[in-house]
C-alpha cells in the first residue's frame, strides 16, 4: 500500500487523499502495520464506493479490509433514499448475510477435552457440510415462503432452538419486509435441500475453549467465563443467497446507467433505493437474510441435540448471532439530525454501542457483542461495541482475519494431511471432508486476526472481550 | 496454437478460471471445464446424466458469466459435479449441454462450493493468434 496516498488522521485512522468524483471522504481503520500489508485495490474500491449517489458521511475500510468485488470486503457505506441514495448488491456481497453465531455450553474445557474425539465425530455427523450435503430439514414451497418471511423465528416455530434464543440475534431473528416472490424460481431450487448445511470454503463449526478474558465485566455479563467453553458456527445463506446476489447484481448493473449512475467497475452494481430494481433487491435480500438466520437457528439445534446426546446438556444458551454481509435500514444521527440509512456492511459487523435500543435489556449497558472469527487452527475473539462509535463507520468493526495468501498458492505450498497433524499436535482436532480445503484454508494463508482486533479497538471501533482458542473444528 | 485447454490462475480471495479454445464456444467449454477442476478432478466424473442450459446476454462477457452461473447453480441445484461441457454461441445467445453425474464424496472429494462467477477480471476475447479466451474470478 502506498502510504504517499494517506493521511493520518489518527492512530489508527487514515484519510485517503480526495479524487475527482468522490462525494465523500475515504477513510480507513487500520494499524500502521496493516496498512502496510494492506490490497493497493482496496484504495481503488473505496474511490469507487465514495463516488456513488446518496452515500453519507464516507466510504470507509475496516482493519480487515481486502480486495472484494466492486466494495472491499472489510466495506462500510451508508446510503440516504431522500438523497437519491443507492441500494448496491455489490456492498453485500455473494453470500447475503454470512455470519457468526455463538452458543455457550458452561462446560469446563476439560470436560470436553476428555471426550474430545467423540465430540468431534458426533458434530461430524450431525452437521451437513461440504459440496453435495444435504441437510434434514423437509422444504417445499410454501413451507420455503413461510422460512424467507419468518427467519429465525420460523425456525423456532418448527421446534429449532427456543424463542428465548431471538433476543440474541440480530434484528430479533427476522427481518421484516421480506419479499419471497421476488427470491426467483432458481434461487429457491437451490436452497430445497440446503437448510441446515454449513457449506464449504471458509464457513465452519467450532468448538472454542474461552482463553483470555480482556474485559471482565462484559465477558461476565455475556455470560463469558475463562477456561469454559464456547461453539461458534460461521455460514450464510447458501444457495439462496448466492443466486439472488448473482441474479441481482446483473441486474443492478444493467439498469444502473438508466438511472444515471456510472458504475467504474460492474460489480458495484446498484440502483437508486427508490426503484423498481432497487425495491426488488431489498425484498429479495431481506428474505435471503431470514434465510441466513433460520439457518444458523437450524445448525445451533444440531450441535444442541450433540450436546444433549453426549453431555446431558439441556441448555446451550445463545451468546449472540451477527452477519458481516448485509445490508440493514438503521436510524442514525448525522449532524444533529436522525436519518434512516441504508448501512452495507460487506465483510464487516455492525457493532451498537452501549445504551443501544436495539439491544436486550441484559447486554445494552455493555454494548453489542461482535463475533470475530479467525483462520481455521487460530484464534477467535469476542468484542464489544465501544460507546461513540455511531460517529465511525455507524457502528460497525472488522470480521475476520482476510486471506493474505491466495488458494493456489496455499495449495502448492501446503498439504492437508500436515496441517491436520500439525494441529493435532496443538491439541487442535480438525474434521473434514476435504484435504485439498484444508490445505486451502491454512492458518498462515490468513492475516493476524489478533492484529486486526487490535486495531479495531485502537480505532474506537469495538473494545476485546475475550480470545477463544479452537479445540475442534468441523469444516465442509 | 496448442488446442483447447484451461487453467486456474491467481486471485488472493478466491480463484481465476482461463480457457481456450478455436472457437468462442470452446473457449466457455474449457473456461467451464477449469470451473469443474476447482471442485474436482473433471477427468473422475462420469457421464452418467445430461444437463441442458439456455443463455441470452448483450455483451460476451455477460455471456460468459451467465454461462458460469448456469452451471454453477445446476450443480448446486442437482448436487451435481459434470465432466464434459458442449456449447453452441450463436451471437448473444447460447445454448449448452453437460455430463456429470451426483456428488460422490468418498470419489470426488470435492473440495470447495463455488458461490458465483463474478464480474472481476472478466473478460472474452480474440488472442493475436486468432484463438479465443474466457476468463473468470469464482466467489468460493
Amino acid at each position: 500500500m502506498n502510504k504517499a496516498l494517506l493521511r493520518q488522521q489518527a492512530e489508527c485512522e487514515w484519510e485517503l487523499m480526495p479524487t475527482v468524483g468522490m462525494r465523500v471522504p475515504g477513510l480507513l481503520y487500520a494499524s500502521e502495520a496493516l496498512l502496510a500489508d494492506m490490497d493497493e485495490h482496496v484504495l481503488d474500491q473505496i474511490r469507487n464506493v465514495a463516488s456513488l449517489p446518496g452515500i453519507v458521511r464516507a466510504a470507509w475500510a475496516m482493519p480487515d479490509a481486502h480486495w472484494g468485488y466492486g466494495f472491499p470486503i472489510g466495506g462500510v457505506a451508508a446510503f440516504d433514499p431522500e438523497a437519491g441514495g443507492v441500494i448496491s448488491a455489490g456492498g453485500v456481497g455473494f453470500d447475503i448475510s454470512c455470519g457468526v453465531r455463538a452458543l455457550r455450553t458452561g462446560l469446563s474445557a476439560a470436560e470436553v477435552t476428555a471426550r474430545r474425539d467423540q465430540l468431534a465425530e458426533a458434530l461430524f455427523h450431525a452437521v451437513p457440510a461440504g459440496v453435495g450435503s444435504t441437510g434434514n430439514v423437509r422444504m417445499d414451497d410454501a413451507r420455503m415462503k413461510a422460512m424467507l418471511r419468518g427467519g429465525a423465528a420460523w425456525a423456532v416455530r418448527q421446534g429449532y432452538g427456543s424463542a428465548e434464543d431471538l433476543a440474541r440475534v440480530e434484528s430479533h431473528g427476522v427481518v421484516e419486509e421480506a419479499a419471497p416472490d421476488a427470491v426467483s424460481e432458481q434461487a429457491r431450487r437451490r436452497q430445497l435441500e440446503e437448510m441446515g448445511t454449513l457449506g464449504s470454503g471458509n464457513h465452519y463449526l467450532e468448538v472454542q475453549v474461552v482463553a483470555e478474558i480482556h474485559d471482565k465485566e462484559t465477558a461476565s455479563a455475556y455470560g463469558l467465563h475463562a477456561g469454559e467453553v464456547v461453539v461458534s458456527l460461521h455460514c450464510g445463506s447458501r444457495g439462496l443467497g448466492h443466486q439472488v446476489a448473482t441474479e441481482y447484481a446483473r441486474r443492478m448493473a444493467t439498469a444502473a446507467p438508466r438511472y444515471g449512475i456510472h458504475l467504474a467497475d460492474r460489480e458495484l452494481a446498484s440502483v437508486p433505493v427508490r426503484s423498481e430494481e432497487g425495491q426488488a433487491y431489498l425484498g429479495a435480500m431481506r428474505a435471503a437474510v431470514n434465510c441466513a438466520l433460520a439457518n444458523r437457528q437450524i445448525l445451533a439445534h444440531l450441535v444442541r441435540q450433540v450436546f444433549h446426546k453426549l453431555f446431558r446438556l439441556e441448555r446451550l444458551p445463545l451468546l449472540y448471532d451477527v452477519s458481516h454481509n448485509v445490508c440493514s435500514l438503521e436510524r442514525h444521527v448525522v449532524d444533529g439530525q436522525p436519518r434512516l440509512l441504508f448501512v452495507h456492511r460487506k465483510g464487516a459487523t455492525r457493532a451498537f454501542g452501549p445504551g443501544h435500543p436495539e439491544l436486550p435489556e441484559d447486554l445494552r449497558p455493555f454494548g453489542q457483542p461482535v463475533l470475530v472469527g479467525g483462520s481455521m487452527g487460530t484464534a477467535s475473539y469476542v468484542l464489544a461495541g465501544m460507546a461513540g462509535n455511531d460517529n465511525r463507520a455507524f457502528s460497525s468493526a472488522c470480521h475476520g482475519a482476510g486471506r493474505s495468501m491466495s488458494r493456489s498458492e496455499a495449495m502448492r505450498k501446503y498439504r492437508g494431511e500436515d496441517i491436520v497433524r500439525r494441529l493435532a499436535h496443538r491439541n487442535i482436532l480438525v474434521r473434514s471432508r476435504s484435504l485439498r480445503g484444508i490445505a486451502e484454508e491454512a492458518p498462515d494463508a490468513y492475516k493476524s486476526v489478533a492484529a486486526v482486533v487490535e486495531a479495531t479497538e485502537r480505532a474506537g471501533l469495538a473494545r476485546r472481550v475475550a480470545r477463544l482458542e479452537p479445540l475442534i473444528c468441523v469444516k465442509g | 496454437m496448442s488446442g483447447p485447454r484451461w487453467e486456474h490462475f491467481e486471485h488472493l480471495s478466491d480463484i481465476g478460471i482461463r480457457g481456450w479454445g478455436r472457437t468462442i464456444g470452446e473457449a466457455f467449454e474449457q473456461a467451464a471445464l477449469a470451473m469443474t477442476a476447482v471442485v474436482t478432478e473433471p477427468g473422475g466424473v462420469s457421464a452418467r446424466e445430461m444437463v441442458s442450459v439456455e443463455c441470452q446476454a448483450d455483451d460476451r462477457a455477460q455471456l460468459l458469466a451467465d454461462w458460469l452461473n448456469a452451471w454453477i447453480c445446476e450443480m448446486s441445484a442437482r448436487r451435481m459435479l459434470f465432466g464434459r461441457y458442449e456449447v453452441q454461441v450463436a451471437g448473444g445467445q447460447l445454448k449448452g449441454r453437460a455430463w456429470g453425474e451426483l456428488v460422490d464424496v468418498r470419489r470426488h472429494r470435492p473440495t470447495v462450493e463455488i458461490k458465483a462467477a463474478t464480474y472481476a477480471l472478466l473478460a472474452v476475447r480474440q488472442e493475436p493468434t486468432g484463438e479465443w479466451m474466457a476468463q473468470a474470478v469464482l466467489d468460493v
